[in-house]
């Protein structure tokens, strides 16, 4: 069942500026981490504030839990929760007061909110932090801290706005690690980023928008076969000489290259999306005496389905 | 009284219980400063310094106090919404978590507006006091009309964080410095504060200005209720206060509104 639909959205800011969002379809299903990708100025983060009821669509509808953004939206934000890029922190207030009073806004009683807050913050490796003012808190500590308030209303959709930008390596690895759990107690994840990787390794499916459109929209396996010519695989060889000759029989091979990579070893990549192409390219490595070190299938990165779709130019 | 309003209801109280809290466990020393500083120093100036050196009459300080405290009043509600917006919307986001909260955006608004009004009716309340140790003859409160008094109250210090929601809504944040400074001056001085409005009438272009100043009928509104000193007619004073909360609410609310909502 899909948590959000996005039907035909459209929206400019100004009558005489160009659409920020030009006509965007998708829809989000329940329990999935759905991932937006796209340059700066592309239409995300509009989409997310169409979403999130901060804009308001020129034309087009947004349904979240069957609730209509533009119609109802009090009842969206009781659905909803958003983690933006930078701090928006309460800045008055200690990290647990950020929780309690959050959750207040919500209308938690005054007991569930604090030992549910307390719970959270440890969860979040935050609980020695309780009673210090926001402040002084690093990005890192920052951002845990705003996903445990995101968390204190039980939204059944969360969404995170470049979550991983400018942390270190610890948090990151923690931030992916929140949010597979959190999918796996069923909440819904729509994030945006311009990490590759992150996308790669958490998303279900990713829409790829530029100028206002979707451009591509698949899992990440579909979309890195978008660069057909980069599909095939490698094998590293122990063998004394050029093993090239005994591969360019292999069917479905578009394309080959070796490289000795070391004294006595070579690269072999055979270029091609036949079915077979592996089990063909192992009998091969079998007959002719050499030793196997390595197979792997060759993709393009999703960086360069991404670079291959949106262009190399500079937004 | 359905569910989904008495969850409207209760996130705008439960922002309320925020502000009061922060004001009054987290920054009390910068709220009385910023709302009472200027104010000690007014009385003291021109109610006290004054009249001992033989510039201004004894009983000056029976006319300047219901100015000074109808002043406190607006400018500390005016202040309350329109420095915080500036940040809040510009530089720290902090408003997000409120514009997200389960209650129309509109209401975010008005609730600034309401805490920043009962900061300001708190910093006027506590002029009494003040004047009552700096004035030289302290106050006197027999011919008091305490209805009338909040009344004038009520509504002067909506008024004024209406008008704090607009500035701090409708000015650039790179502007706000010099919004602040071309708005203050003259709303200080052009208040009826420091003078009744009555007395004006050989000065009768000055007198028509004040007119346009939400703070003159504070100030009148003030000194009609707590003495017995001329002052502009009930009447136009009820009016100029209803115009400035319609037309300052209004703007006030449809700025908030478009600022949070693109």
């Amino acid at each position: 069942m899909a948590l959000v639909d996005v039907h035909d959205l459209h929206k400019r800011y100004k009558p005489d500026a160009p659409e920020a969002v030009a006509g965007i379809d998708f829809s989000v299903s329940e329990g999935e981490i759905f991932g937006l990708l796209g340059p700066n100025g592309a239409g995300k983060t509009t989409t997310i504030g169409v979403i999130t009821t901060r804009v308001r669509a020129t034309s087009g509808r947004v349904v979240v839990d069957g609730v209509d953004v533009r119609a109802q939206p009090v009842a969206v934000k009781r659905r909803i929760a958003v983690v933006p890029q930078l701090s928006n922190l309460d800045r008055s207030l200690t990290a647990l007061e950020n929780l309690t009073f959050h959750a207040a806004y919500f209308g938690a009683s005054r007991r569930e909110r604090r030992k549910q807050a307390l719970e959270i913050l440890e969860r979040f490796g935050l609980s020695g932090r309780a009673n210090d003012s926001v402040n002084d808190f690093s990005g890192g500590m920052a951002q845990r801290l705003m996903i445990a308030r995101a968390l204190m209303h039980h939204p059944r959709l969360l969404i995170l706005d470049e979550p991983t930008t400018g942390l270190d390596p610890q948090s990151r690895l923690f931030l992916w690690d929140t949010m597979v759990d959190l999918r796996e107690r069923g909440t819904t994840l729509i994030l945006t980023t311009h990490d590759m990787a992150e996308a790669d390794r958490l998303c279900h499916r990713i829409a790829i928008i530029d100028h206002g459109k979707i451009i591509a929209l698949d899992t990440p396996r579909g979309l890195r076969r978008l660069l057909p010519a980069e599909a095939g695989i490698e094998l590293v060889l122990e063998t004394p000489a050029d093993p090239a000759g005994d591969y360019a029989g292999v069917g479905g091979v578009a394309r080959l290259d070796t490289d000795e990579v070391e004294d006595g070893r070579w690269r072999v990549r055979l270029y091609g999306e036949g079915e077979g192409l592996a089990d063909e390219a192992l009998a091969v490595s079998r007959s002719d005496g050499a030793s196997l070190v390595e197979l792997r299938r060759i993709e393009g990165s999703l960086e360069d389905v991404f670079v291959h779709l949106t262009g190399r130019e500079m937004r | 009284m359905n569910e989904a309003r008495a969850v409207q209801l209760r996130a705008f109280y439960a922002l309320c219980e925020r502000d009061l809290w922060v004001t009054v466990r987290h920054e009390p020393v910068a709220f009385l400063s910023q709302a009472l500083l200027q104010p000690i120093f007014f009385l003291f100036v021109f109610g006290r310094v004054l009249p001992e050196i033989g510039a201004a009459g004894p009983q000056y300080g029976t006319t300047l106090l219901p100015g000074i405290m109808a002043l406190t009043l607006v400018l500390t509600s005016l202040q309350n919404t329109a420095l915080p917006l500036v940040i809040e919307f510009s530089f720290t986001k902090e408003i997000e978590d409120r514009l997200l909260a389960p209650l129309p955006t509109v209401w975010v608004g008005a609730q600034k507006m309401v805490i920043a009004a009962l900061r300001g009716i708190v910093a006027a309340i506590l002029i009494l006091p003040l004047g009552e140790l700096i004035l030289p003859g302290g106050i006197n409160l027999d011919s008091a009309n305490w209805i009338g008094l909040i009344a004038v109250w009520l509504t002067g210090s909506i008024a004024g964080a209406a008008m704090g929601l607009l500035l701090g809504t409708a000015v650039p944040p790179n502007r706000i410095s010099v919004a602040f400074a071309i708005v203050l001056t003259p709303l200080i001085f052009t208040g009826a504060t420091f003078y009744p409005w009555q007395a004006l009438s050989d000065l009768r272009w000055f007198q028509v200005l004040t007119l346009f100043n939400p703070l003159t009928y504070v100030s009148e509104g003030s000194r009609a209720a707590l003495t017995t000193l001329p002052h502009l007619g009930t009447g136009w004073i009820a009016l100029g206060l209803a115009v400035s909360l319609v037309v300052f609410g209004g703007l006030g609310l449809r700025g908030f509104v478009r600022r949070a909502v693109d």
